[in-house]
């Protein structure tokens, strides 16, 4: 039997074949283009669509972008380089960078100041946005405001000093007296840091230094993309306790306190931010006492701050209403006070929910910062729309300026929210 | 966290806020700067250059007021202004004199409380039309579409134009003179107008200046000058007669080269330089001011002939001629009342 | 015994004020309340005291006065000689067109952008992806500057088109993309043009009927009639009318020889117009495709898998199935990017587009110097645009909820 066996088979495999690899229409490149441009004859001519598309855009781009003249004094001397060739204008950059980041009057030989506030920036705001990040480092946190104000302003320093001990007396007060009630130590602390700077408005005159380690520069003399950053994080940062104020009130049920709250962020809701800074610009100063006289740009703060406000409210109010009911009843029967529920068992959760709703609040005010630019300061847009554009040498230099505008908000708001998105992953505790 | 910005410079502010009460001269002299309303960037006449400093013939009165009143023609904070925002930024008291090309005309001086103190400039409105149309008046223009610059009085000197010649016509207002710019050289309108100084000084930016023609008619009287606050009269002399010197000073042929020679000591031959230089008489002190104040301003860029050679004379890209803006001894508007 | 009685009535005292819950409510509302009275006590009384210094007062008798200035778009009838109310009221309705314009268009590009931005076609969505990241992190206020900027220099100027030897010959006749507009043929209306319209409106509600007749006797007998026979009903009556009635309606094309400055008669988009559409449009796209496609991933996959099981093609899954269900997360957000479409469009004036902000804001702001009054009207008529939007947007909210049984 063996016999015909081994006669009937010829032979008989004994390891198995190595898999081979699957047809080329299956693998590699060919594969994953006919998977994920050419599924079908309407993705396909999608596909075509799409390559012409960038085809045309970069036929037109590229050959400006890298044929560009970079030195050049003018215009002219640009087109005079270029001889007829397509090419941009770079040169209205290399020589007008200073004012368009600096704005056109902050002191040239200063220009550390802001870069070193702003470098600083990341620090404290690190330990904020990445709550792996030791917590001490929020003391240089609670430090950069002051410290900022100090480099970028200039001055003597005992004013930044001043507001700061400000802060801490009535942190002080806060502390000894919040044991009795939280009323006692808000509106303690408040009236402390209001005497503290009261007393101090009058010492630190007198003891001011003649000859002061940094130079004080007027807040009008600030422009370009400082001031965009200037306004966009001062703004944000103050109206965060405000919209928390204001969406605790809309949420009240003491109905005066709601209704103010409610008509308030309504109203700011409802009008443009350009109307704001018509009131910043041409009504304000009727409102203040006569004789008075607010800079400019602290008053643009102001109606900045009071429009981004309504604004964080209403995302937090949406935090808020999205917490659930058993956490309010949890804290009452715990017989929290309203200030400690507030504080103890409401807002860290609400907070945490809005975070990302907060960004694109704050994005969104940053872009908003150029319509200053309306309004006759020299922002970023300003500077290009005014003395650049209006300058004999550089007048008709559009698409590099604007390129260039675009390009850095760009960077700054890209940033922001992809690191909005990544904190959204890191929150999203619940399994889905 | 960052209220202290705000509370910080709130109280500077409340600071300044208790020395503003007094008048404006007092003011300034305890601010030691001068705040002067100035265009948003408009070559020739207000326009900050490449390191950031302001330059033109409205610039140069604000540094003669700084260097009459302060005794240093760079004390001058430039607050750029649209114009939307000049009047209120003047009559708010953020601005001490506003210097922005703005037309003298009844209502501003009346219904909005400013204080004209004089011209410096006699412009008037014209139209600016590429020669290829083959235009040569502004009445042939029927059914052109015209780029204005907005915040002006020129819309409304338009639209009495067109109205009284029964012709019609498409406006498109632009903010700014570079965007105005565009749009005329891109072809978008017609016709470009603005004050005639304006129009000189944006062809001379042109490729081809050669290719585009200034239309003979000026449509409206534009006397331009600085303006203060209605009742701080004061103030308002100041300024009116450090400008009145500027002119004066040419009449008299004292210039930036010759003013420290002539007002070293008085000449019995020149009464009327040494009263206006402070060697004779107190006209300084009439101000409130000291006996050098015109000496000063006159120091700094020289007598008003000088200013307007450097900044927009016929030697400058912007080569506009003194015309109805020279001396009345030339033919011109130029007629400073004496200082006596 | 003891008998029960009523607790003790407590006598009240002063420090219940702040301690007692029942009265602390009263005292904050009652101090916030003379808070806000002091402020706006104050602020007012600077205000009139600062307008008094300045020899001011508040007055709106400007707004009957002539304007005195020329706008280049209007919908009503306005010259010079109108009322500055006349000049706002202009505004008011530019400001009304070109954001209903947007709206439209911005959702057409944001469902596009957003359900492409989610096909399986890789360079198609990351091209949607870049589209929405470039649009979405840099100012509208720049973009609209660019757009205008772009407008502007890439159209011909009008002078191409005219004359004799025009050097561009308009599209099919009748049509001219300019630096200043988009030149159209407009339509004439002859005698009978009434009853044309007539007939065409009478058959759209014909043509309606059909379709919801088409569905009803489709459900009560899975009978299908023809439903194309819709385009029929609508179009043939009045085509069927104007040839009857020897074409009243008729178009003329806009005239290249009348003029040596400008296209003459037809219809004019306005550059202005053309430059703020296209701007508001892409822009607020780009936000508007990041809401649809939020709206498409909140449908759960399950509907998706259900339907492709029942043997839906994708396109009839996209639009049956997960389009009216994703509809009720995009709506709420999609209505305040209106709301954002109507507040940014008073950056017209960046492009010369005679909006409210550029007429009442702006130019008769500037003529008269009454700063007050105008911004206050300004912030008036925006406030009542979002307030209506917000109404009927909460209105649809209540329709949509779910009905949960």
């Amino acid at each position: 039997m063996s016999d015909t066996h081994a006669q009937s088979v010829a032979f008989v495999r004994e390891t198995q074949i190595p898999p081979s690899d699957p047809p080329s229409s299956q693998t590699g490149a060919v594969k994953w283009m006919h998977e994920n441009l050419f599924s079908s004859w309407f993705y396909g001519l999608l596909t075509l669509l799409s390559l012409y598309v960038i085809y045309v855009v970069l036929a037109g781009f590229l050959p400006w972008l890298f044929n560009g003249v970079w030195q050049a004094s003018s215009i002219r001397e640009c087109r005079e380089v270029l001889d007829g060739a397509t090419g941009g204008c770079f040169a209205v950059l290399t020589e007008r960078w200073n004012q368009l980041l600096f704005g056109i009057a902050y002191p040239q030989d200063s220009y550390w100041r802001p870069l070193l506030a702003f470098v600083l920036l990341f620090i404290a705001a690190a330990p904020v946005l990445f709550a792996m990040l030791p917590r001490q480092m929020l003391l240089f946190t609670a430090i950069y405001p002051f410290l900022a104000f100090w480099l970028i302003w200039g001055g003597t320093i005992l004013w930044p000093l001043l507001a700061l001990a400000g802060f801490i007396v009535g942190y002080v007060v806060f502390g000894r007296l919040v044991k009795q009630s939280f009323a006692y130590g808000f509106f303690g602390a408040i009236v402390a840091a209001m005497i503290t700077w009261w007393i101090g408005g009058f010492i630190v005159p007198a003891i001011a230094p003649e000859q002061t380690l940094l130079s004080a520069v007027p807040s009008r003399d600030m422009g370009g993309f400082m001031l965009n950053m200037i306004l966009g994080t001062v703004c944000v940062s103050l109206s965060l306790p405000i919209g928390i104020v204001l969406a605790l009130g809309r949420q009240s049920s003491m109905p005066i306190i709601k209704w103010i709250c409610v008509v308030y962020i309504e109203f700011i809701r409802g009008v443009p931010l350009i109307t704001l800074l018509f009131v910043a610009s041409v009504v304000l100063a009727y409102f203040f006492p006569p004789g008075s006289n607010l800079d400019l740009v602290l008053r643009v703060i102001i109606m900045i701050t009071m429009f981004s406000s309504a604004y964080i409210a209403e995302v937090i109010r949406g935090g808020l209403a999205a917490l659930p009911r058993g956490q309010y009843e949890a804290a009452d029967s715990l017989g929290l006070d309203y200030p400690q529920a507030m504080r103890l068992i409401v807002l860290p959760q609400a907070l945490k929910i809005s975070i990302p709703g907060i960004v694109n609040v704050a994005v969104g005010l940053f872009k908003d910062t150029t319509l200053v630019s309306v309004i006759s300061m020299f922002d970023l847009v300003g500077a290009i729309r005014g003395p650049i554009l209006a300058a004999t040498e550089w007048n008709g230099v559009y698409w590099e300026l604007w390129l260039f505008a675009a390009l850095l908000f760009f960077i700054v708001c890209y940033g922001i929210s992809q690191y909005s998105q990544w904190l959204e992953r890191q929150l999203a505790t619940d399994h889905r | 966290m960052n209220k202290s910005v705000v509370f910080g410079a709130l109280t500077v502010a409340g600071l300044a806020a208790g020395a503003a009460a007094a008048g404006t001269l007092d003011d300034v002299k305890a601010r030691g700067k001068l705040n002067c309303g100035v265009s948003t960037g408009l070559v020739g006449f207000a326009a900050p250059d490449a390191s950031g400093e302001w330059k033109g013939f409205d610039v140069a009165v604000c540094r003669a007021v700084a260097a009459a009143v302060l005794d240093d023609p760079s004390a001058v904070e430039f607050v750029p202004t649209t114009g939307k925002t000049r009047f209120t930024a003047l009559a708010s008291g953020e601005i001490d004199m506003l210097a922005r090309n703005t037309t003298w005309t009844f209502s501003r001086d009346v219904d909005l409380k400013f204080e004209f103190v004089g011209v410096n400039y006699y412009d008037g409105q014209g139209f600016m039309i590429p020669k290829e149309l083959g235009v040569s008046s502004a009445k042939e223009l029927d059914g052109a579409t015209v780029c204005i610059q907005t915040g002006t009085t020129t819309e409304l000197n338009l639209a009495d134009f067109f109205r009284a010649n029964n012709i019609s016509y498409e406006p498109v207002p632009i903010e700014t003179n570079a965007e105005a710019q565009q749009q005329y050289l891109a072809g978008a309108c017609d016709v470009y107008t603005t004050d005639a100084s304006g129009l000189a000084a944006t062809r001379a930016t042109f490729e081809n200046p050669g290719d585009h023609i200034v239309l003979p008619e000026i449509v409206s009287k534009e006397p331009l000058g600085p303006l203060v606050r209605h009742g701080d009269n004061e103030w308002g002399d100041i300024v009116r007669w450090t400008l009145n010197a500027l002119i004066s000073a040419e009449e008299l042929g004292v210039t930036s080269t010759n003013v420290a020679g002539l007002g070293e000591k008085a000449n019995p031959e020149t009464p009327e330089i040494n009263r206006l230089l402070g060697t004779e008489g107190n006209l300084g002190e009439m101000l409130g001011l000291d006996a050098d104040w015109a000496k000063r301003a006159i120091a700094v860029e020289g007598n008003y002939g000088e200013i307007f050679e450097k900044n927009i004379g016929e030697s400058t890209p912007i080569g506009l001629a003194r015309g109805l803006n020279g001396q009345w001894k030339n033919g011109g508007l130029l007629y400073s009342p004496p200082f006596r | 015994m003891a008998t029960l009685t009523d607790p003790p009535q407590e006598s009240f005292q002063l420090s219940m004020l702040l301690n007692d819950t029942r009265y602390r409510s009263y005292t904050f509302q009652f101090i916030a309340l003379i808070v806000l009275i002091a402020i706006m006590a104050y602020l007012m009384s600077n205000l009139f005291a600062n307008l008094r210094a300045a020899g001011l007062n508040i007055s709106y008798g400007f707004l009957t006065d002539p304007a005195g200035y020329d706008i280049n778009q209007r919908l009503i009838e306005y010259d010079s000689q109108s009322t500055h109310l006349r000049a706002a009221l202009v505004g008011i309705l530019n400001t009304l067109l070109v954001a209903s314009m947007a709206c439209v268009t911005a959702t057409i590009l944001g469902v596009i952008a957003g359900v492409l931005r989610l096909s399986k076609n890789w360079l198609v969505s990351k091209l949607m992806a870049f589209y929405v990241e470039a649009f979405r992190n840099v100012p509208v206020f720049i973009w609209i500057l660019m757009i205008g900027t772009f407008v502007t220099l890439s159209g011909d100027a009008p002078k191409a088109f005219l004359g004799e030897n025009p050097s561009r010959e308009m599209f099919l006749g009748g049509f001219a993309f300019t630096n200043r507009g988009l030149y159209m043929p407009a339509v004439t209306a002859g005698a009978g043009a009434g009853i044309v319209v007539l007939v065409f409106l009478a058959s759209i509600v014909a043509a309606f009927w059909w379709r919801s007749h088409v569905k009803k006797t489709l459900f009560k007998t899975g009978k299908l009639l023809p439903a194309w026979v819709f385009w029929p009903i609508l179009i043939v009556p009045a085509i069927l009318a104007q040839l009857v009635l020897g074409s009243p309606l008729g178009l003329i094309a806009p005239d290249t020889m009348a003029n040596r400055f400008n296209i003459q008669g037809g219809l004019l988009l306005g550059k202005p117009l053309i430059a703020l559409w296209l701007a508001l449009s892409v822009y607020t796209g780009a936000f508007i495709a990041e809401n649809v496609r939020a709206g498409i991933q909140a449908v759960n996959r399950g509907q998706t898998e259900a339907a492709a099981s029942l043997g839906l093609r994708p396109g009839r899954i996209m639009n049956l199935v997960v389009l009216p269900q994703a509809l009720r997360v995009i709506i709420p957000p999609l209505i305040s990017q209106y709301l954002n479409i109507t507040k940014n469009s008073s950056l017209a004036i960046a492009v010369g587009y005679a909006d409210i902000t550029a007429t009442l804001g702006g130019i008769t702001l500037n003529q008269t110097g009454r700063a007050i009054e105008c911004v206050l009207l300004l912030m008036l008529f925006y406030l009542t645009i979002s307030l209506l939007i917000s109404a009927v947007m909460n209105v649809y909210n209540k329709s949509v909820s779910l009905k949960e049984r």
